[in-house]
């Protein structure tokens, strides 16, 4: 599982309702529609400087805040294939890897808006190819590393039907 | 060596012994879905093929982020969410029943020792009551509708002890918002709370479901307060379903434990647009505000509903400000007509939106102009979080709210108590 992507750099504690407001998810189960809207409190032009397979870099705690997995789904339609930061919000975590939106904890320090990044979770690192540096990723948990491998929890469980798998 | 409660929660549902980092499938007692999360799920199980539901009678469905519905593609997924649930024998709360939170609780679903998931982040209120609760995400409501199982690490805990004891006017919102300050909204990332120490006892089960259900703003997987008499007469007056209490062991491990004298404090208030952005009531005196807010799962319960009518009786709302006022459930509603509280209220220049959200997540009943400041009951002060960027909310305990809705400035709601 090896991406390649161009950064776009946030700060700490970007909550799930910065990501896509409350007021649009409820709405409708149109992603696309959604994907209008990501990052639109802290950046109203955001959705269009995306472009598919970008990367979101950030600081700590991303995605705190509700449990909406409109968050990480709304990301990808958008063109988003990955968030590298700091420390996550456990549920946003969880969610991101369900709907096989890569998330990455590294020391984005080491990464500037506009960088160009690899991300190799077989390996458990990043490189950052603009400035030459590779920085670590702790492991993930096997079922996670496996629900990510299958693209997300529901093709896993097409597969599988169920955690207890072989 | 001792274990936690989370551990021995755990412990009894995986039938062997855990340590904290393990990864578990467990069936879960209960799995609950609201009208923001539910759709997704319900589509995911779609997707995934499911054509049976585990166990019906296990799961709950409410609506109450967006209820009554203010838009038909709004009511197109309340419908999405009542036919599935028709389908499959599955439990619906109605538009204006109340918060899930607060009725998963106070309905008598919950009880103390049950391992719940739910889609929303606030599920770790049901903690308040001694249960492990936590919020999942859409596709995970999917899976667990059709196993009735999902995967957990085994988190570690964060005892926090408070002692001392609460000043007049100062209430368990204002002691959450004060950890808040002190952990940071990351500070307890992927930990499990455990609320000690002789302040926690006092507390009744609702202000207790304050401290639990804003375990999540600092990061928390779970908040949870070790059953007492008083847990145990609150449940078995809503249930007869036998439970079997878990306690932590008196030696216990935990990750830290941090002790709070709370005999000091005094009101506080989360600045926007942070909830650890936390200052004394002092500092917060004269800011000038236009809506006030009291309900949601955080406070939007008999207590708090009390001291608002308490404080508001025989005053009046300043006239520039709007005061909206959602109790936490229908019978919450009920108790405050039969004692006058809504008159109380009602009277003052408040006004009262359905049993729900209400404008807590910005779809409707509440939309705060440009520049306006809102001081709220809520557990979240994100930019837009009520539906405007251009708003800043200021959260605060219900006698807060209540003395600054009068006022129309943010006010220390200890001179209305005396
Ligand atoms: S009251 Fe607010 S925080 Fe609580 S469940 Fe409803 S929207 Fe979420």
């Amino acid at each position: 599982m090896r991406l390649t992507g161009r950064v776009h750099k946030f700060g700490d504690d970007v909550n799930t309702d910065y990501i896509i407001s409350g007021k649009y998810k409820f709405k409708t189960l149109d992603m696309q529609e959604l994907a209008k809207h990501v990052m639109e409190d802290l950046d109203p032009e955001f959705a269009q400087k995306v472009r598919p397979g970008d990367f979101i870099a950030a600081g700590k705690n991303f995605g705190c805040g509700s449990s909406r997995e409109q968050a990480p789904r709304a990301l990808l339609a958008c063109g988003i294939r990955g968030v590298l930061a700091k420390s996550f919000a456990r549920i946003f975590f969880r969610n991101a890897i369900n709907c096989g939106l890569f998330v990455v904890e590294c020391d984005t320090d080491k990464i500037e808006n506009g960088d160009e990044v690899t991300v190799d979770l077989e390996k458990g690192e990043v490189v950052n190819l603009t400035r030459g540096v590779t920085l670590s990723v702790p492991p993930l948990p096997q079922v996670m590393i496996d629900i990510l491998r299958e693209g997300g929890l529901v093709n896993y469980f097409k597969k599988y039907g169920s955690f207890e798998k072989a | 060596m001792g274990k936690t409660m989370a551990e021995k929660i755990f412990e009894k549902k995986a039938g062997k012994p855990v340590r904290p980092g393990d990864i578990v499938v467990v069936p879960v007692d209960w799995a609950m879905g609201q009208d923001g999360t539910t759709p997704l799920a319900i589509q995911s199980f779609e997707e995934m093929n499911g054509k049976t539901v585990f166990c019906p009678e296990r799961i709950v469905f409410v609506i109450d982020h967006n209820a009554p519905s203010p838009l038909e593609s709004v009511s197109r997924l309340h419908d999405l969410m009542r036919s599935f649930a028709q389908r499959f024998g599955i439990r619906v709360f109605e538009v204006g029943e109340g918060v899930c939170h607060e009725l998963m609780m106070s309905r008598g679903l919950v009880v103390p020792g049950d391992l719940v998931v739910g889609a929303d982040s606030h599920t770790c209120t049901y903690g308040a009551i001694g249960a492990f609760s936590t919020g999942i995400g859409s596709t995970e409501l999917a899976v667990v509708m059709m196993t009735g199982k999902l995967w957990f690490k085994v988190p570690e805990s964060l005892c926090i002890r408070l002692s001392g004891e609460l000043s007049p006017g100062v209430f368990a919102k204002d002691v959450i918002l004060h950890i808040a300050a002190l952990l940071g909204a990351d500070g307890a990332t992927y930990q499990a709370i455990e609320f000690h120490g002789p302040v926690v006892e006092c507390l009744s089960v609702e202000e207790r479901a304050t401290l639990t259900n804003m375990a999540v703003e600092v990061g928390a997987k779970a908040g949870m307060v070790p059953p007492d008499e008083k847990t145990i007469r609150w449940v078995k007056e809503r249930t007869d379903r036998p439970f079997e209490v878990v306690l932590p062991d008196p030696d216990a491990v935990y990750a830290r434990t941090l002790d709070i004298d709370c005999s000091g404090l005094i009101p506080q208030v989360a600045f926007p647009h942070r909830v650890d952005n936390v200052r004394p009531i002092t500092e917060a005196l004269g800011i000038p505000i236009r809506e006030a807010f009291v309900g949601t799962c955080t406070n939007g319960r008999i207590p708090d509903l009390e001291v608002v009518a308490r404080i508001l009786r025989g005053r009046k709302v300043h006239p520039e400000v709007r005061l909206i006022v959602a109790p936490a459930s229908k019978e919450t509603f009920l108790v405050a007509l039969e004692r006058g509280w809504v008159r109380d209220i009602v009277e003052a220049g408040g006004v009262f939106v359905p049993p729900g959200c209400g404008p807590c997540v910005g779809t409707h009943q509440g939309i705060p102009g440009d520049g306006w400041n809102v001081i709220s009951t809520a557990n979240r002060n994100f930019r837009g979080r009520m539906g405007n960027r251009e708003a800043s909310i200021y959260l605060a305990s219900p006698a807060t709210v209540a003395a600054s809705a009068i006022e129309g400035k943010i006010a220390d709601p200890r001179k209305y108590l005396g």
